[in-house]
């Protein structure tokens, strides 16, 4: 199946390979992102319809450093299957969809991971009346696992390691993952921590149930390009990592005014008040300033969508700012 | 002579209600029993369900009166004790159930394509519409109308598809897919009974091929593979693609049904069309398919009735349909966990569609009186 879905993707590549994306996106008028079909706190339509969460607002921002209008988006629903096909194929101009960083999809399929949104990782979830504080108390427990996915192999390496044993409950899907927890027939629900975070939130009595802190894999999420086109992806990575940086240097959508006479000299180019950046990415200079006035930066982003204060009460933890004890990390602007 | 005069009882009543519920319901022992079971779980069940659907459910206000925005303000969240089902998340999504993410202020051309879906299908559900000649004439020309509408062109502010979701783009892809399957249907198994040798190669590799692999695959060779096929600069609509995916399934299911209409009827009806000088497709036209379509409705509306089920399957290709708006909605924080209401929703619509479908077909049946054995024997 990869095989041929790298096919694919070369085969739609060649067919797609002229002009570069920038200036298709801005001849168009409208930046094409590929979602997920529905995922709390990362993409997910609101009442009125608008697609709201972390990877909404990635599309968002590079739709505003490009044309410095935030509704200059068309969302894309796919799922995890088409996901590959329809970037390759050209139908999105790039794909925001909680899609792990992997050495295959970056290199085999051709495409172009252009940083990380959010660090998640497989967790586990069980309710609080069993008294278990950590994974390795596990030994014994039924445990719900979504057959078919890397979270069964790496569950099965994670108790081989500490030498304990489990008896796995095969599921299909989140949802009856979760009524089987619920309901009791397992002890324990694994699968990526934000997954667990939405199941949690969606329990009728929430402080029920605890998820332990082992994180027993790397699950790196991020944005990501066709190969070969490196305007393109320059301009969605900084984006990102102007997000980011302006957490780092404490510019919010509030402030972002008053910044622009700051007298931080990193500020002052980032928001082009100095410097030509915008010029080389092929923008306009104050593109970063746009996006931090309309969407945010990184920290207003995740609070708004999945931090502590939202139903999914997801902690920063590994996505915090390097200086915060996180892993967060964007190159200097300069 | 005593024996004579001696009183006989009357007769078990076998008329009334005492006597029908008799005869249905009590005929025997076993037969009793297995009332009173089905009584006893009805008992159970009932009054549960109309609680939780009805009597103790959140439509718009929950119990302490305020207007519900999220999940946390549904009562049965409030207090676990008091509540039943929290239909506020459908009053608050309906429109994105019904119209998917068409923007509002264009939504009365979907409106409008609704109301004259109803009206072109009035003329082919009901035979005795007066004027019913002039109604098909609307009919055959809907979908070009419905087409300019929900699309765009001719002065309409055009609407990408990507835009259209919920019930929309199930009853698009419901309707097209049967209307169209049935004509290619017809033609593929009149094709594979040919006498000549290469058109029935044909129509049944192709049927073959389309009902030896599932939908799925068929949907995503459509929104994959079709576009490679293209020459370069043409751009397909996602959702044209999948109708076409789906209207190529549908065909082939449709032509065996037909086929077998088909090999139901006698050959004497062939021969004795044949002896009056008809062509093949006076004959066919005339003679064969009306017989064989009369006795195929059953099964021709039980394909039907599954493709339209099966038309949930292109959230597959990320095209949210129905239950794929039911699906983006549980995953709005907003609105975690109330899965059993959007599922039940979204299945009593599906109900209320595939019902009807089927009630239709029963009339059919009736009033054509397909039960009835035709031919020469």
């Amino acid at each position: 199946m990869k095989k041929l879905l790298s096919i694919f993707a070369v085969v739609a590549f060649a067919f797609s390979a002229h002009a570069g994306t920038l200036d298709d996106v801005k001849n168009r008028g409208f930046l094409k992102c590929g979602v997920t079909t529905g995922l709390a706190g990362f993409a997910a339509p609101d009442d009125s319809g608008e697609w709201a969460g972390l990877d909404a607002d990635m599309c968002r921002a590079v739709a505003v450093a490009v044309f410095g209008d935030r509704s200059k988006v068309e969302f894309i629903t796919t799922t995890g299957k088409s996901r590959f096909p329809t970037l390759a194929s050209g139908e999105v101009d790039m794909l925001a969809r909680n899609t792990t960083w992997t050495i295959s999809r970056d290199v085999n399929l051709g495409f172009e991971f252009v940083g990380v949104n959010f660090y998640d990782g497989q967790g586990f979830m069980v309710p609080s009346a069993l008294g278990v504080s950590s994974a390795t108390e596990l030994d014994g427990a039924t445990v719900c696992i979504q057959t078919g996915t890397t979270t069964e192999l790496n569950l099965a390496d994670f108790f081989r390691l500490n030498g304990i044993s489990y008896e796995a409950l095969p599921i299909e899907t989140n949802d009856e993952g979760k009524e089987n927890l619920f309901a009791g027939r397992c002890d324990v629900y694994t699968t990526d921590a934000s997954g667990l975070s939405s199941t949690r939130a969606a329990a009728s009595n929430p402080d029920k149930w605890v998820v332990l802190p082992e994180i027993i894999s790397k699950e790196p999420l991020g944005p990501l390009v066709r190969h070969g086109d490196h305007q393109w992806g320059d301009v969605v990575r900084w984006s990102l990592n102007a997000m980011i940086i302006a957490e780092e240097l404490g510019i919010t959508s509030e402030n972002v005014d008053a910044q622009t006479s700051s007298n931080v000299p990193e500020v002052l180019r980032l928001l082009g008040v100095e410097g030509n950046y915008g010029e080389m990415l092929e923008l306009s200079n104050d593109w970063a300033y746009q996006i931090i006035k309309q969407i945010g930066n990184y920290s207003e982003s995740y609070e708004a969508n999945v931090g502590p204060d939202t139903p999914l009460e997801i902690a920063r933890g590994l996505n915090a700012l390097w200086t915060q004890g996180g892993i967060l990390y964007a190159p200097p602007f300069r | 002579m005593n024996e004579m005069n001696e009183v006989r009882k009357p007769p078990v009543a076998t008329t009334g209600i005492i006597g029908w519920f008799r005869i249905n319901l009590f005929f025997n022992w076993t037969n009793s029993l297995i009332t009173l079971f089905v009584i006893y779980c009805l008992y159970q069940f009932i009054p549960w369900i109309l609680d939780w659907t009805i009597f103790s459910a959140d439509f718009k206000y929950n119990y302490l009166g305020e207007q519900i925005t999220n999940q946390e303000m549904c009562s049965r969240n409030l207090d676990p004790e008091n509540g039943g089902a929290c239909w506020a998340v459908i009053y608050v999504r309906f429109y994105q159930f019904i119209y998917g993410f068409y923007p509002k202020v264009e939504v009365w051309r979907v409106n409008i394509a609704y109301a004259m879906l109803a009206l072109a299908l009035l003329p082919l559900l009901y035979a005795k519409l007066p004027y019913r000649k002039y109604f098909l004439y609307f009919t055959y020309i809907f979908p070009v109308i419905a087409y300019f509408l929900l699309n765009g062109g001719l002065g309409f502010t055009e609407v990408s598809t990507n835009k259209w979701g919920g019930l929309l783009v199930t009853l698009v892809l419901g309707c097209t897919g049967i209307a169209l399957a049935f004509p290619i249907g017809i033609m593929l198994a009149l094709g594979r009974r040919s006498k000549l040798p290469v058109i029935s190669m044909m129509c049944t590799l192709f049927i073959e091929f389309i009902r030896g692999v599932p939908l799925i695959t068929l949907l995503f060779f459509g929104m994959v593979m079709l576009p490679l096929f293209l020459p370069e600069g043409i751009d397909m609509d996602g959702l044209v693609r999948v109708l076409v995916a789906v209207t190529l399934f549908q065909s082939a299911y449709m032509a065996e049904v037909i086929r077998g209409g088909l090999q139901a009827i006698p050959p004497g009806q062939y021969e004795a069309a044949k002896s009056l000088g008809m062509s093949y497709w006076r004959m066919n036209l005339l003679i064969i398919l009306p017989q064989a379509i009369r006795i195929s409705i059953p099964p021709i509306v039980n394909t039907s009735i599954g493709l339209f089920k099966d038309t949930t399957l292109v959230i597959i290709v990320g095209i949210l349909d129905l239950l794929g708006i039911g699906r983006g909605t549980l995953a709005d924080t907003n609105w975690l966990g109330l899965s059993y209401e959007i599922y039940f929703f979204v299945s009593l619509v599906f109900f209320i569609f595939t019902f009807g479908m089927s009630r239709y077909s029963l009339y059919l049946e009736k009033k054509l009186k397909t039960g009835i054995n035709m031919g020469a024997d």
